[in-house]
């Protein structure tokens, strides 16, 4: 990775990297069962388009140069796929994606920013977008240009903070603000709809003074064009893309079941889904 | 000429105006909370100041946000809600964070103890002291006057890391009236004594000093120290000064024994190894609706100054009694 900051990655196909990262993130769920599989699985698109699509600039070198584009990952434990995007971007070695949750390595079960690359603390639910909110609020009154984008799920919406900044970000106008939403459908016990529905997110947030789009979260296209169309409106109003998303994806038996996020997939079955990967 | 009585936070926030203009990086967040000062610091640095509404968990999270992008951010509500509304945020957003991210950002909860007399229990706040020395990160700051919390702007300012600061909502007589002590040791010796020591922080530091003219009346002489810095004073200077007395006694405007001073105090005498004897005055856990003035308070939950003086001088006797005489 070269010290300036990552523009665009030219020529790289996204479909294609999208599947390296959706294997390499099963060859740590196998080395590393404590690590959530099916969430991780969800958002693969989204970080790809985000690091691999020229949508973020950073530099690997210097996670916090002050020209980055901030990228706060709340929905944690659901962000293992970042470990190889990371390693393969020069934030940190790929030989350490051989030790995800060993002694003294730095890529734990729940991601933390230890980790070169992480901003925030994400294990517990529903910080990000409030302390995005600050970062935002800071960089626009510091007539800064750079952008704030926040992962989070859609469970990790019914926590009422999210609401408080939901509010806020919109009160002040934060068009450097992009929130996307993993919309797997999926908490831990069962559908969302089911738990505590967040009815139709979009008019929801649409009517809470945010601008919104929603896309197919696994076509890889279609997310890239909408983070890229987020992160060039700058109308007044914060932007929420809403990635419609399937928990589990890709993986028979987890993909969009209830409680895909306490379920592992046996070692066989992921030795099965990786062949052909090698 | 002595300076004349003044809300901590109006102290606080007069130093805090005068220091935004020469200080760009400086932020104030506010969950709709005000007061005559911060009008001032509203109308004059509306690009520095925000209102994030009745949100303390946003509050926080904010705050933290604009910290990471170089600010140093003072936070500001009622104390009660600015640690319990939102600890998990304290916890996560600003104690874990700035252990891998240095970050300042500095709580300004206002309304320390019964300081909101009439305003009952939701608002007066005698845990917070417990709940905020519980995170190792957190420095937690509690001043005796406007004097005090004045100085402690400075440090705010110079120095990393999250800070609660516990305001009393009340004009307090001035204590320091020949100006701050040095915050360096983060206590103050204000009295000397015989064998007791009465150590107090905030408002408690004036009980514990009319608590002592009484006591001194009937011939027991002790001395007074005020604790501002309850997480961060100076062990050895205080283990220096203590050893003069043979008996300790704590006084706190929060629960007693529930891991307040008190508890922290007899956590630092057994680190020590002091022989010591101690014995805390706090506020009698559970919580009360009765109206009455602050001192009137004060005496039902036994921290007034009548109570204080009737429990140090059954302390006093019992105090130079070795517990083990076999241990003497």
């Amino acid at each position: 990775m070269s010290a300036h900051l990552k523009k665009e990655i030219a020529g790289i196909d996204l479909a294609a990297k999208a599947k390296w990262v959706w294997a390499e993130t099963l060859r740590i769920h196998r080395r590393a069962p404590e690590t959530r599989i099916a969430s991780s699985l969800s958002p693969i698109e989204i970080f790809v388009s985000l690091y691999y699509g020229g949508v973020l600039n950073f530099d690997s070198q210097q996670p916090y140069s002050p020209d980055r584009d901030r990228c706060v990952i709340s929905k944690g434990h659901g962000s293992i796929c970042m470990y190889p995007i990371l390693a393969d971007l020069g934030f940190f070695g790929m030989e350490e994606l051989e030790r995800v949750c060993e002694t003294g390595s730095f890529l734990g079960g729940i991601p933390d920013p230890i980790i070169p690359g992480y901003e925030t603390i994400n294990g517990s639910l529903g910080h990000g977008l409030g302390v995005a909110s600050g970062m935002a609020l800071g960089l626009a009154r510091g007539e800064r240009p750079q952008s704030v984008f926040v992962v989070t799920g859609d469970g990790e919406l019914h926590e009422g903070a999210n609401w408080e900044a939901i509010m806020f970000a919109s009160q002040h106008g934060l068009d450097n603000l992009n929130l996307i939403v993993d919309n797997n459908s999926t908490a831990m016990l069962g559908y969302t709809e089911d738990i505590v529905s967040n009815g139709d997110l979009s008019k929801r947030l649409c009517s809470f003074g945010w601008e919104c789009w929603e896309v197919d979260g696994h076509d890889v296209s279609a997310v890239h064009a909408a983070l890229l169309k987020s992160k060039s409106t700058r109308g007044g109003k914060p932007k929420a893309i809403i990635a419609y998303t399937l928990k589990g994806h890709g993986v028979p038996g987890l993909e969009n079941a209830a409680l895909s996020h306490i379920r592992n997939p046996a070692p066989e079955v992921i030795d099965d889904l990786l062949k052909g990967f090698e | 000429m002595s300076p004349k009585p003044l809300a901590m936070r109006d102290a606080f926030l007069e130093r805090l105006h005068h220091e935004m203009v020469v200080d760009e990086r400086i932020f104030f967040v506010s969950a709709d909370f005000g007061s005559p000062v911060l009008d001032k610091i509203r109308a004059n640095f509306p690009d520095r100041f925000v209102n994030v509404g009745i949100a303390e968990q946003n509050l926080i999270n904010v705050s933290a946000g604009l910290a990471l992008e170089g600010y140093k951010v003072f936070a500001y509500a009622i104390a009660p809600f600015i640690t319990m509304r939102c600890f998990e945020q304290i916890r996560v957003s600003l104690a874990l964070l700035s252990q891998v991210r240095p970050m300042n950002v500095n709580l300004i909860g206002v309304g320390a103890g019964y300081s909101y007399v009439v305003s009952g229990p939701t608002h007066q706040c005698y845990e917070d002291i417990t709940i905020m020395r519980a995170l190792p990160a957190v420095e937690v700051m509690s001043p005796s006057d406007h004097v005090v919390a004045e100085k402690m702007f400075d440090y705010c300012t110079n120095n990393m890391g999250p800070k609660y600061l516990r305001l009393d909502a009340q004009v307090l007589p001035v204590i320091y009236e020949g100006g701050a002590p040095d915050l360096q040791d983060g206590f103050q010796v204000l009295r000397e004594g015989s064998s007791l020591c009465l150590l107090a922080t905030g408002f408690m530091t004036h009980t514990a000093l009319e608590a002592a003219t009484e006591l001194a009346k009937v011939g027991i002489e002790v001395g007074v120290i005020d604790l501002f810095a309850i997480s961060g004073f100076d062990e050895a200077a205080l283990k220096k000064v203590l050893g003069s007395y043979k008996g300790l006694v704590s006084l706190e405007e929060g629960f007693r024994a529930r891991g307040g001073v008190d508890s922290m105090l007899f956590d630092f005498l057994g680190r020590i190894g002091s022989m010591m004897r101690m014995y805390n005055i706090g506020v009698d856990p559970g919580y009360r609706f009765e109206l009455g003035s602050r001192a009137e308070l004060h005496e039902q939950v036994s921290i007034g100054v009548n109570a204080v003086v009737a429990k140090v001088r059954g302390f006093a006797s019992s105090a130079t009694t070795p517990i083990n005489p076999a241990l003497s």
